[in-house]
């Protein structure tokens, strides 16, 4: 299989603080990746690096076979193929919910109106918003402000989606939601980089779970090695805290 | 006796207050119309120039060195500009720029077209630091959500970002409207024919002092107390409305989540 995203020795530096350090990991097409780890690990910093949110400190980072922080690489168009959810869900505060899943398409990927909104429907449905259409961002629930963000990351139809823990700042009786929609998603065979405190869920739909630990990849596997069969002590620890809880 | 006397001064006010109307609507009115529209131009100038440099000021700075020393040069003359125009007064600007273009550069600019100039300058210098606060209090997500699906600066700033800045600056903007509706009165000093001047001539004609600026004071209140409402009708119109419509559709065609839980609930 072919690797999507391949990350190499990638090290990022806040000041004097390194926070990742000689990251070495692979995401093939297809395939749903979970992040797990401590609050401080570099999870989100790892994913914000990857689309580029972050500039990475040093190492490489290659989306099929290209470098991507070589200076030739055109950093807007390859983020169009990375989709993004955010925490904090960021749905566009000046424009409606079908606004927020049209805007992307028509302004930088210059798909004509009809055809955006054609688009944006069928991912609206998918996470069941469609009906939301008119209803402005401030009008909405958390979880329904997360799967509009997700249609919206969706409706650019991009190669690989990108979650840093979307469900964390959602009352417990919204996760659902959100997490039954993900998971439709990742049966459905879309490449997915998730980071997550939602163990229940890396175990159904994770392909290969990856622990940071302290700004390094302490052990990753399938999701059965990990839950079931980790190998280092640290990750035990983890576990042992989250799921003590 | 004196209570007499004040009736006597009262009527005579009245009068004098009514025969200025009568005699002098028109140039009441033709001032009025300068102060309005110098007002109105130089607002909007100064709201585009205000927006542009807003938008510059805000621009990352690059890895590229030449790109990053252009911009910080440009940075640094916007900024003299901002702190020359607000650090000075409006009326000495006046001057400075009318007589000092025609002393240096033999530039006989037209009076209209000068306060126009000076009123957009003056509040663009104004309103770049109020855009500028504007879009530093967007919340960083609205930016990181932009990038994240493809948009540069300029998408970002023109689909995402302004028209947050530019409705949450409305009431700033109303506000300097206002304020250059009653300081255009100070272009009188070049000799535009704004409604200051306009009244100034008219006292010269009537030798009384009173009763043409009464006039013009409630004329000035006028403008003010009209423009207020229409921006507010405007920012309620922006806004949209309080309530949205929930659209039915064909449910059963569609596996939404809620019916998903709900399934394997049971
Ligand atoms: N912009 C920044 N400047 C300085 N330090 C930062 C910055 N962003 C993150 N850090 C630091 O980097 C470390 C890793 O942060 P990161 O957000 O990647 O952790 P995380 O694993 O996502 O944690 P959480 O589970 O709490 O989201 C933290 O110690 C954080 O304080
Ligand atoms: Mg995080």
């Amino acid at each position: 299989m072919d690797n999507i995203i391949e990350v190499r020795h990638l090290s990022k530096w806040f000041g004097s603080n390194e926070i990742l350090k000689d990251i070495n990991f692979n995401v093939k097409k297809g395939e749903v990746v979970c992040i797990i780890g401590a609050s401080g690990s570099g999870k989100s910093t790892l994913l914000r690096c990857i689309n580029l949110l972050e500039k990475p400190s040093g190492g490489e980072i290659f989306y099929r076979g290209k470098n991507i922080l070589s200076d030739k690489h055109d950093l807007q168009e390859y983020r169009t193929k990375m989709g993004m959810v955010f925490q904090q869900f960021n749905l566009f505060n000046n424009h409606n919910v079908l606004g927020n899943c049209t805007v992307g398409q028509i302004k930088v990927l210059g798909r004509k109106k009809e055809e955006a909104v054609e688009t944006a429907m069928k991912y609206l449905k998918v996470v069941g918003m469609d009906q939301y259409i008119n209803a402005k961002p401030s009008q909405l629930s958390g979880g329904q402000k997360q799967r509009v963000a997700i249609a919206r990351a969706l409706s650019m139809e991009p190669d690989v989606m990108l979650f840093d823990e979307p469900t964390s700042a959602l009352d417990p009786e919204m996760v659902g939601e959100v997490l039954n929609v993900m998971k439709d998603l990742a049966k459905s065979g879309l490449t997915m980089l998730v980071v997550t405190h939602e163990m229940g869920f890396a175990a159904e739909v994770a392909d290969r779970v990856v622990f940071m630990d302290k700004g390094v990849i302490a052990e990753e596997g399938t999701a059965r090695e990990i839950f079931n069969n980790p190998k280092q002590e640290r990750t035990r620890e983890f576990l042992k805290r989250i799921i003590g809880n | 006796m004196i209570l007499i006397e004040r009736f006597g001064v009262t009527i005579m006010t009245w009068k004098w207050f009514f025969k200025v109307i009568v005699d002098y609507w028109p140039m009441f009115l033709r001032g009025a119309g300068v102060t309005l529209l110098i007002s109105i131009i130089g607002t909007v100038l100064g709201f585009a120039i205000g927006l542009i440099i807003g938008v510059i000021r805000t621009i990352p700075l690059s890895d590229n060195m030449v790109k990053r020393v252009i911009l910080k040069i440009v940075n640094a003359i916007l900024t003299v500009y901002v702190e020359v125009f607000r650090g000075t007064p409006m009326i000495v600007q006046a001057m400075v720029i009318y007589y000092g273009s025609l002393m240096l550069f033999n530039i006989d600019m037209d009076r209209m077209f000068a306060g126009v100039f000076i009123v957009s300058i003056n509040t663009g210098a104004y309103m770049a630091e109020i855009v500028r606060g504007g879009i530093i209090s967007i919340d960083k997500g609205q930016f990181e959500a932009a990038h994240a699906i493809g948009m540069n600066h300029i998408q970002t700033m023109l689909y995402v970002v302004l028209p947050q800045v530019i409705r949450n600056i409305l009431p700033a903007t109303g506000n300097e409207f206002v304020i250059n509706i009653k300081d255009t009165s100070v272009l009188n000093v070049i000799s535009v024919t704004e409604l200051f001047f306009q009244t100034s001539s008219i006292t010269g004609n009537v030798f009384r002092f009173f009763e043409p600026f009464l006039v013009a004071c409630i004329i000035y209140l006028i403008m003010t107390l009209t423009v207020t409402r229409l921006l507010r009708w405007l920012e309620k119109k922006i806004d949209g409305p309080e309530h949205f419509n929930v659209i039915p559709g064909n449910q059963m065609q569609v596996a939404r989540p809620e019916d998903l839980a709900k399934k394997a609930g049971q």
